[in-house]
């Protein structure tokens, strides 16, 4: 176990390694980037900017100043966010407990709700709950995440919920607090609604697939029919035999889907406004700031690469039957 | 029949048509696609107006309504006009043409890169395959969607935006998605080059490419088959969300992704701009992701 771990920790390095030499590649020759503002100022002379590029160490080639970045990084500097106007570090670790707050409310729902779907449908399989439980989770797996987003705002922030007295609920479609300076808990709250929705949605769909296909294998199983034998009430059965095992296929499903989450959901966070990592991402596009894009793009490919190790030790040891290879 | 041909137990699923007529999502799945399909395909003849055409005789800065809000609008534009004037229905139409032909030919780039490089690493084994699946695990380690949006982002900035162009995006989207096909195949390729009928093809003296072509890769067909067909599906998402985000087809072209990128501003003085182009991509991926599921369920039982 301990050699496992160890030695697939070995071997992440290079891949890490590869990984950034490869985005380097790819974003070192992007436009924009520490130039940018001094190439779009018309006062600043074609001497000037070769100056800067020395002095700025541009005009190395390319191993040479990724060997110099990847000192850096080594000693957490990921560079100067030009957008931001502060290092690139301080801005991503400035905007984790928006994504945070976000990103764990609607793993908590999700779980929750896929599980109890996923344990019903697999419990009544081929019933007319599981018929309507698998046909939304294609929805799931169907719909544009935007679009969702869009609807959810057309119907309760433009819209609307009529309650009776002819008064109407307008929930809140954009930003973090209404008024960020004084946090409210409640107001906070309103705010996670419809982003927690939409995020929600689509993993529940995907916990829910899972959890039904690998209950409905586990139902299925002689240890199963042993505890029923044994005279034990159905609930027992289901929730203490069947769940231990059922739920080990999902320990990786979610393993491998965190990265995802703490990456912030860009679109979602985009569409409503919220300060978290996914939305510093898409401004940093949009304003071609390179450094904070490297940044978060090595961030969230080594998260990738440690959840991948995470799930595959945590399969390995939940699972006695599966070996380390 | 020559010698050559000795494997004959090509993967020819007995009653496929019949199996794949009992999953009852599945053919709904493609009658839908098929009338998709269809639209999009004739959308010159059906859309009655040009996509890209502002009609100021109805359009007064806000979107014109659909026929069943605004009755005297029937005979004109049937589903009314988007925030600059143009005819929704007929962007609606074109739009189709555009989503379904990136997710197409990215899936096809896909597959072609994925299979041949799976095939071979399956094949061979060895460092070959050792490479090879470390390639694709740089690959499947960096999240699609923002290096997706970081190299059209490139791509937009080095010109302009107009540079990013069908090809562009199509070529992007299938060159950074093959790694998973290709692990898909490689890992049929090899429990397949174990089996009798590759020992035997390979002792009456066939050339390796013939092998893998020939006896190998029809009897790996049907896991292929599903991941594109899921694929497109993913692909029509991916490529409107690229565009809803101002990083995919660009406009004046209409592309179901890019006709809500400005939706949510219209969302107080004309919620049918947001609603029905996002509805094409729910329903038509929708279709696929059925009909993807009753293949799988016809092709292999098994795979699920």
């Amino acid at each position: 176990m301990f050699n496992y771990v160890v030695r697939r920790t070995l071997q992440a390095i290079p891949l890490l390694i590869v990984i950034s030499m490869i985005l380097y590649g790819i974003l070192s020759e992007a436009p924009g980037g520490a130039l940018a503002p001094y190439l779009a100022n018309p006062h600043i002379t074609a001497a000037d900017i070769t100056r800067l590029k020395h002095n700025l160490g541009l005009d190395a080639p390319i191993p040479v100043r990724y060997a110099i970045w990847l000192g850096h990084v080594v000693t957490g500097d990921f560079g100067y966010s030009a957008s931001n106007s502060e290092p690139v570090l301080q801005a991503i670790v400035d905007r984790v407990p928006a994504t945070l707050s976000l990103m764990a409310t609607s793993l908590v729902l999700s779980l929750l709700v896929g599980l109890a779907l996923g344990i019903y449908s697999a419990v009544k399989p081929y019933s007319l709950a599981d018929y309507f439980i698998t046909t939304f989770a294609f929805f799931g797996q169907s719909m544009p995440v935007f679009w969702l987003a869009l609807m959810l705002q057309l119907g309760l922030a433009v819209h609307g919920i009529p309650l009776p007295a002819g008064y109407i609920i307008k929930l809140p479609s954009a930003g973090i607090a209404t008024d960020t300076d004084n946090f409210s808990l409640p107001d906070h709250l309103v705010h996670l609604v419809l982003p927690v929705i939409v995020l929600s949605f689509l993993s529940l769909a995907l916990y829910s697939r899972f959890t039904r296909s690998s209950m409905l294998e586990v139902m299925r199983t002689d240890y199963m029919r042993t505890a029923a034998a044994k005279g034990l009430s159905f609930p027992t059965i289901v929730l203490k035999h069947g769940l231990k095992n059922g739920l080990i296929p999902l320990v990786t499903i979610v393993a491998l889907s965190l990265p995802g989450l703490l990456g912030g959901a860009i679109v979602t966070e985009t569409i409503f406004s919220w300060p978290g990592m996914g939305r510093l991402f898409y401004n940093a596009l949009l304003q071609e700031d390179i450094a904070l894009l490297m940044g978060y793009l090595c961030l969230v490919s080594a998260m990738v690469v440690f959840f991948n190790l995470f799930a595959d030790v945590a399969y390995a040891w939940l699972d006695p039957r599966v070996k380390y290879d | 029949m020559t010698v050559g041909d000795i494997d004959d137990t090509v993967y020819k699923p007995v009653g496929f048509w019949r199996k794949l007529s009992r999953h009852k999502l599945a053919v709904v799945g493609l009658v839908v696609l098929v009338l998709v399909i269809l639209s999009a395909v004739f959308a010159k003849f059906l859309a009655p107006f040009d996509p890209t055409a502002i009609d100021n005789k109805w359009w007064n800065g806000d979107p014109v309504p659909p026929c069943f809000i605004n009755a005297a609008i029937c005979g004109h534009h049937l589903l009314g006009t988007d925030e600059v004037g143009r005819d929704l229905l007929s962007r609606l139409l074109f739009g189709a043409q555009i989503s379904l032909q990136v997710a197409v030919f990215a899936v096809i780039i896909e597959i072609s890169i994925g299979t041949l490089l799976g095939a071979i690493a399956g094949f061979y084994g060895g460092w070959v395959d050792w490479l090879l699946m470390r390639i694709t695990d740089v690959f499947l380690s960096i999240p699609l969607l923002p290096l997706l949006l970081v190299l059209t982002g490139i791509v937009a900035a080095s010109s302009n935006k107009a540079s990013l162009s069908f090809g562009v995006i199509v070529l992007i989207i299938g060159a950074l998605s093959w790694p998973s096909v290709a692990r898909l195949v490689r890992a049929s390729f090899l429990s397949l080059r174990e089996r009798e009928f590759a020992e035997a093809a390979r002792a009456v003296g066939n050339r390796d490419g013939r092998i893998i072509f020939r006896h190998l890769l029809p009897n790996a067909i049907a896991p292929i088959v599903v991941q594109a067909t899921l694929d497109v599906a993913n692909f029509i998402i991916l490529e409107s969300t690229l565009s809803f985000l101002g990083f995919g087809i660009q406009p004046p072209t209409a592309s179901w992704g890019n006709m809500l990128a400005n939706a949510e501003a219209t969302l107080t003085s004309g919620w049918w701009v947001a609603v029905f182009p996002g509805l094409c991509i729910l329903v038509t991926v929708l279709a696929i992701n059925f009909i993807g599921d009753g293949l799988r369920d016809a092709l292999d039982p098994n795979m699920r």
